[in-house]
């Protein structure tokens, strides 16, 4: 994979010293990143770095302290629907979904933030994910866990996000269905949409991503274009583990 | 005679059906309420009251009470919403809410005035009593729950409950102590299977049940229903589409404050409201709800459904002991459902 600079594109979202408390325990402490247009950027790092916690004050569900800039304009002021509504959508790890309501509903209400433009790209998310055609009349909670996923993805597809963040698709799905939800992510980016990726499972981000950020107690402990990541000794030593 | 002689029973019933179905309407919204906004709207019924009595006095040619608080409301919710819109700095959104908040007021002041004094024909009367008493429902939401938004359950009962004395109190001032009935709708009987029925019950039986199947429609249908919906069952879901939990809440509450305003109309020419009926029969809805668990809508109706009818065969033969027996039904079901419900709370985490 080859990969390109993140200087190149221009960032679509740039993240600068933010801090995210919950009480006296900082759980983000300083991070700063750029998310190119067009680029999928990943962060990557262990169970408690503050992967979620960095994801939730980014779409603005939750209060930080420092600087969010999406599309060159800065959100201090700009509320969780509002991101939402300006093409910025967030898959979060429990994922949220309608789960007494149908398949079909769910990803309707995906494009709530679309209502005035008509009923949304349903067909196009139906090919994308023909498993959800197949259940779209089924009730949310009774899909299976992949399936949940990819309901969820392709929930927040129909808002049409210019930026999709996802918060560890790969949690707790058998291996073949990761690597289907993250062909599905790299075949995104082709469409035009730029992702920030967060995940514990190094291997497979960093493989379809451009960039990389390390996430370590809150702070980056390293980034870099994801192939120099990717055979980066000390990445290779605590994330990927001996099996290269 | 006992209530099942067939002269009886078919009347009984009917009747019990007829003040069923309001029951039924109000636990509806009282459902809707607190799916959306977790709070437990006590006050539905004032909502009842408040319909009633506004159009008795639109029918006396009285300016009703309820534009002074409907003002007051309106100007307390103008004054938040320009603060709020000056404090994130959008001058813009302040000006529009302040001026829009001004225009309202004055031409609800002058449709009121000049419809009372006019002794307007009934039809209007209704529909400015649905104009007066509707906009409440988002106006308290606005100027009560709203801030209080991340409040715990217990809180929003108490404001709840506080509510709903201010609102007694305010019927009492506007609209004095004595009770009143409006007129009938519709007059004189249908015979419908050998059975006498007032036209009146029949009009209350089939608006409930056109609203139920609007209600129905909206909520199974409709993208703005889907989004109440989807806000009740997983709040941070509903955000994350973009749905503001705000306006689902004052959407919510506007349906409660249609629902509880056509039912005093329904009721008004059947029963003698006064300020302080809207409670018991509220109270009736609740049961319905509870028995709903608070979170089904067809349970609920079929609750209240059944609380009519129990009262009404009650008030043939035990009448002494009508609400008694309506109010102790709750307590098998309260019982029951807290031995078998699982619980409901894990997305309010
Ligand atoms: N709601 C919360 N209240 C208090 N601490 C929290 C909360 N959520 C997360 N944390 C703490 O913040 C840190 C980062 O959590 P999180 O962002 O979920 O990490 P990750 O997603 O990388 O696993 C952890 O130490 C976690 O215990
Ligand atoms: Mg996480």
């Amino acid at each position: 994979m080859t990969s390109t600079s993140p200087l190149l594109p221009a960032p679509l979202l740039k993240v600068d010293d933010l801090h995210v408390s919950y009480g006296r325990v900082e759980a983000v402490q300083g991070v700063s990143l750029s998310v190119g247009a067009g680029q999928i950027v990943s962060v990557i790092g262990a169970n408690g770095a503050g992967k979620s916690t960095l994801m939730g004050a980014i779409i603005g569900a939750l209060p930080s302290r420092g600087r969010v800039e999406y599309a060159g304009r800065p959100l201090a002021h700009t509320p969780l629907e509002s991101r939402v509504a300006a093409g910025m959508t967030l898959v979060p790890e429990r994922r949220e979904l309608f789960s007494s309501m149908t398949v079909e509903d769910n990803l309707r209400l995906g494009a709530y933030t679309r209502r005035r433009e008509g009923a949304g790209d349903l067909g196009g998310v139906f090919t994308r994910f023909p498993r959800l055609e197949e259940r779209r009349k089924q009730l949310a909670g009774t899909l299976s866990g992949g399936e949940q996923q990819m309901l969820a993805i392709g929930r927040a597809l129909m808002a049409r996000p210019k930026l999709l963040l996802l918060d560890e698709p790969s949690l707790g799905l058998a291996p073949l269905i990761v690597r289907e939800i993250l062909r599905i992510v790299a075949e995104l980016r082709d469409t035009g949409v730029t992702v920030l990726l967060v995940e514990q499972n190094a291997r497979a981000a960093l493989a379809i991503s451009d960039f990389g950020y390390v996430l370590e107690g809150g702070q980056v402990r390293l980034s870099g274009p994801a192939a120099d990541l990717a055979h980066d000794p000390a990445v290779v030593a605590s994330y990927l583990g001996a099996a290269k | 005679m006992n209530i099942f002689d067939p002269a009886i029973f078919p009347i009984l019933t009917a009747d019990g059906l007829t003040n069923g179905a309001v029951y039924a309407l109000l636990s509806l919204a009282l459902v809707l309420v607190f799916a959306v906004t977790r709070v437990i709207f006590v006050p539905q019924g004032e909502f009842v009251m408040f319909g009633t009595l506004t159009l008795a006095s639109l029918q006396l040619g009285r300016v009703p009470g309820t534009l002074t608080l409907l003002l007051v409301l309106l100007a307390i919710s103008t004054v938040l919403n320009v603060v709020e819109a000056l404090r994130r700095g959008d001058g813009r959104s302040a000006g529009i809410s302040g001026v829009s908040g001004v225009a309202l007021g004055a031409g609800l002041w002058a449709l009121t005035t000049t419809l009372a004094a006019a002794k307007a024909p009934l039809l209007v009367q209704v529909l400015l009593t649905l104009l007066l008493v509707v906009p409440l429902g988002p106006l308290l939401y606005r100027v009560v729950f709203q801030p209080l938004r991340n409040a715990s359950v217990l809180v929003l009962l108490i404001a709840s409950v506080a509510l709903h004395l201010v609102l007694v109190g305010l019927g009492l001032v506007f609209f004095g102590p004595e009770g009143s009935r409006t007129p009938a709708f519709a007059e004189g009987n249908t015979v419908l299977g050998g059975v006498t029925l007032s036209n009146q019950s029949l009009l209350v039986i089939m608006v409930s049940a056109l609203l139920m199947v609007g209600l129905y429609y909206f909520f199974d249908r409709t993208l703005t229903g889907k989004a109440l919906r989807a806000t009740a069952v997983n709040r941070m879901g509903a955000r994350l589409v973009g749905i503001r939990p705000t306006a689902a809440g004052s959407l919510a509450f506007t349906v409660a404050a249609l629902i509880g305003a056509l039912s005093g109309l329904l009721i008004g020419p059947s029963i003698a409201v006064s300020y302080d009926t809207g409670f018991l029969i509220g109270l009736k809805g609740f049961v319905g709800a509870i028995i709903g668990g608070l979170v089904s809508y067809p349970v609920a109706a079929l609750g209240a459904l059944l609380v009519g009818l129990i009262e009404s065969y009650a008030s043939f033969s035990l009448s002494q002991w009508k609400e008694v027996i309506v109010f102790t039904l709750i307590l098998p079901v309260l019982l029951w459902r807290s031995l078998s419900s699982k619980h409901h709370d894990e997305e309010d985490e």
